[in-house]
């Protein structure tokens, strides 16, 4: 099985994310990070899939997701000729003696503090899933209190625009 | 942003169902009316004749102005009826049914048969009241959210926000149930939405940027499936649903008479092949023919039209026609590849595919003396393994001759529709089907109680084809309120119900998979004759006759049938233990088709 990010533009309707998330369930996919907003058009929302499925059954749900009627259009991202990115927001504890080695760390991801109290920092980072993941690893021994993730977000690299791109429509 | 072009909008055979083509004269200067007013009136542009349905609190104000339109309502006895009666009128007549119910339990009664109108494609759209914006959410009364509960079940739905969209709401929702894939639609309106001031102007622009259905195929697939006929030495042409709905069915028969190729339909397709023709082998599948299985099972090339590789067609899917390359055409993408690999995929409309086929094998067609030796095998099958059936040895009435003296008598031109079980697959095997939309059944979600309310809606569609609806006690008493309707609504359908006594099928599985153990499959229809179904069908106000020996069979019918001002119910007491044969056990391939109970037909395997 493999990491597939699928950028889908749909209409910005009420339910329609709905719509899609229920597919993934009712065929059986698991949808590993989901990221949903506007796009530079008001009309038209973009939202980032990932799912791990080998590629048949990704056709498949693929072209299920092309029927839904909301749904304008869908593009594999390739990770090579993507860029890609996560938010992180983490709460560390970070006590006098800590703090500064907790500071080090920040600086090394080139991450942000951007909350202090005595005995814990908030550190916010973007970045793709692997440097995150090496981030929180650096972490960890400090105690980890708290953390929340966003879902993946993807953008096609160079000049081209999802609109002009190829769509992965079925044959 | 997209719209649909004419030719999505005026492809299907039928202008009323679509709104840019209906002849409704354009309302170009806003008149002032309701919601309802609205909604009624976007109805009558779009050349709806008629609805099936049940007033309740959050319709009703709907149900106003309809009191004075030339919408035909038919009041039936439970939403359920409603449902099945727009799919019985859109299959017989290839329009957009319609059915219309209350919030909360009036919708939910819809969810069965908008569900049987999903799986079998069936154009339907289903309008709900919905209670009123300020409840939604609120756990109101009579609050279901019915949107989310027929998301999985629908081709699209909508849940109307404000009145001023309902005509361009409504005509959407048209032309999605109409065109593309065929399937259900509903539009959920609230009660405050139906009773606010708006106003009316036809004919509204549609919104649908992401809806594009592909109706011709393109070229280099169908040349490519052109030169995989001419080099096939045992090919099948598997036609599937897709073609009686679009309209395909003449360019079928040029295209096998063309090629000489064996033809194949569904239990979705019966009617779209003469059964009479000399190159149709029957239906494939669980309860198929001997030759028609065997063919795909044989084959080197499977040219798939508006099919969709079943599981009760395909048996086990790892040993289905494991030497056939697949040319399937579609015009849902999704069905191409899904459950079968496509050598040759065709997204497109069966009217055009076949048009384009016929223009591509016109040029190399080798004629019909390179499936020689094919035709001999599937012949000499055809003569060992005709589909038949034993007497009883109880000196009960044999089922499957009551079928066959009906298709008999009553003849090609009647529609007849079928509930879901072994009366549904006998009425699929000895009832012969010569024309398209004459054979209606709950294929794809096997509903039982399909059959009374889908006849009713044949019936008004086609008032004047007969209708014979062959159904099960089992599945009768499952709808057969209905039956109230049609008498009072001057419906004269015929019902003839295949009384067992049993859940036939399910009883047939205990038989075979179950040693006999028949849990829960005696219904006491004969044991202690509750109910009676000739003093049932006379209570509903319909004319009870009743059939319990072979000799009264053709005189019974015969006198059904000239019985026209109500509706008719022949109880027809038929023995238990007849089986529903030929028959591929689920689950297992289709190499180990049964003829009969122990009897597994044998194949020349040399001979290919």
């Amino acid at each position: 099985m493999n990491k597939h990010t699928l950028s889908v533009l749909v209409e910005n309707k009420p339910g329609v994310l709905a719509r899609v998330s229920g597919l993934f369930s009712r065929r059986s996919f698991n949808i590993d990070s989901l990221a949903v907003g506007e796009t530079e058009n008001p009309d038209v929302s973009r939202i980032t899939i990932v799912v791990n499925a080998d590629s048949s059954p990704l056709e498949q749900v693929t072209k299920q997701l092309n029927k839904l009627v909301n749904v304008l259009k869908i593009v594999e991202l390739d990770p090579q000729q993507s860029v890609q990115r996560e938010l992180l927001l983490v709460k560390v504890r970070a006590d006098r003696a800590q703090r500064s080695q907790v500071l080090e760390t920040v600086e090394l991801f080139r991450a942000k503090v951007i909350d202090v109290a005595p005995d814990t920092l908030t550190i916010e980072a973007t970045g793709n899933p692997d440097k995150l993941d090496a981030l929180l690893r650096d972490l960890e021994p400090y105690g980890i209190k708290e953390m929340v993730q966003s879902g993946l977000v993807a953008i096609g690299r160079g000049s081209r625009s999802i609109t002009t791109g190829p769509a992965l429509r079925a044959a | 942003m997209t719209r649909p072009t004419p030719e999505t909008l005026a492809h299907r055979a039928n202008p009323a169902t679509v709104a840019a083509a209906s002849p409704a004269p354009a309302v170009a200067s806003p008149v002032p009316t309701s919601g309802a007013g609205s909604l009624v009136r976007s109805l009558e542009a779009l050349g709806v004749e008629v609805l099936f349905g049940i007033p309740g609190g959050a319709i009703l104000p709907a149900y106003d102005p309809l009191f004075d339109s030339k919408v035909r309502h038919i009041l039936v006895r439970h939403e359920q009826g409603a449902g099945h009666a727009a799919t019985g009128y859109a299959q017989a007549t290839g329009k957009v049914g319609v059915c219309i119910a209350t919030s909360g339990p009036g919708a939910t009664n819809l969810v069965t048969p908008i569900a049987d109108a999903y799986m079998d494609s069936v154009p339907m759209v289903a309008i709900t009241g919905q209670v009123a914006r300020p409840s939604i959410g609120t756990d109101a009364f009579q609050e279901a959210d019915i949107q989310g509960i027929t998301l999985p079940i629908t081709k699209h739905n909508f849940l109307v926000q404000t009145p001023e969209e309902l005509p361009r709401i409504l005509a959407e929702a048209f032309h999605l149930a109409a065109t593309g894939r065929p399937g259900p639609v509903l539009v959920d309106i609230p009660k405050d939405v139906l009773q606010a001031p708006t106003t009316f102007t036809w004919p509204p622009t549609l919104d649908l940027p992401g809806y594009r259905p592909t109706l011709h195929p393109h070229g280099k697939q169908i040349r490519e499936a052109a030169r995989l006929i001419a080099a096939a030495r045992r090919p099948v042409l598997y036609v599937g649903g897709g073609v009686l709905k679009a309209g395909a069915t003449d360019g079928l028969r040029k295209l096998a008479e063309l090629t000489g190729i064996p033809v194949i339909t569904t239990l979705m397709a019966l009617g779209s092949f003469p059964d009479s023709h000399p190159q149709h082998l029957g239906m494939p599948g669980m309860h198929g023919t001997v030759p028609a299985v065997y063919a795909l099972q044989k084959s080197d090339l499977l040219i798939t039209l508006g099919a969709r590789f079943d599981d009760r067609v395909t048996g086990k899917l790892d040993s289905f026609a494991p030497d056939a390359k697949v040319v399937h055409a579609d015009i849902d993408p999704a069905e191409i590849g899904k459950n079968r690999h496509a050598d040759v995929p065709i997204v497109g409309d069966a009217r055009h595919v076949i048009d384009e086929l016929i223009a591509a094998v016109s040029a190399s067609a080798g004629g019909t003396a390179q499936y020689e030796s094919w035709w001999a095998t599937l012949n000499e099958l055809r003569e060992r393994y005709p589909l038949g059936y034993d007497e009883p040895t109880d000196g009960t009435l044999a089922p499957q001759y009551v079928i066959e003296r009906i298709g008999e008598l009553v003849g090609p031109d009647a529609i007849y529709v079928a509930g879901v079980g072994q009366h549904q697959m006998w009425a699929s095997q000895f009832i012969k089907y010569e024309k398209p939309g004459t054979w209606l059944n709950s294929g794809g979600a096997g509903t039982m109680g399909y059959a009374v309310p889908a006849a009713m809606g044949a019936k008004v569609g086609r008032p004047d084809t007969a209708v014979w609806a062959i159904d099960g006690d089992g599945c009768f008493q499952m709808t057969n309120q209905e039956l109230a309707t049609c008498a009072l609504e001057g419906i004269p359908v015929k019902i003839a119900v295949i009384n067992n006594g049993n859940l036939g099928m399910v009883r047939q599985w205990q038989t075979l998979f179950y040693d006999g153990r028949y849990s829960n499959t005696e219904l006491g229809t004969h044991k202690h004759r509750i109910p009676d179904f000739v003093k049932l069908a006379e209570a509903l106000g319909c004319i009870g006759l009743r059939c319990e020996s072979k000799d009264d069979v053709d005189k019974i019918i015969k006198q059904a049938m000239e019985i026209n001002d109500a509706p008719v119910v022949i109880d027809f007491t038929v023995g238990k233990d007849a089986m529903v044969w030929p028959m591929v056990a689920a689950g297992t391939s289709n190499d180990e088709i049964m003829f009969a109970r122990d009897v597994r037909p044998t194949f020349e395997e040399d001979d290919l």
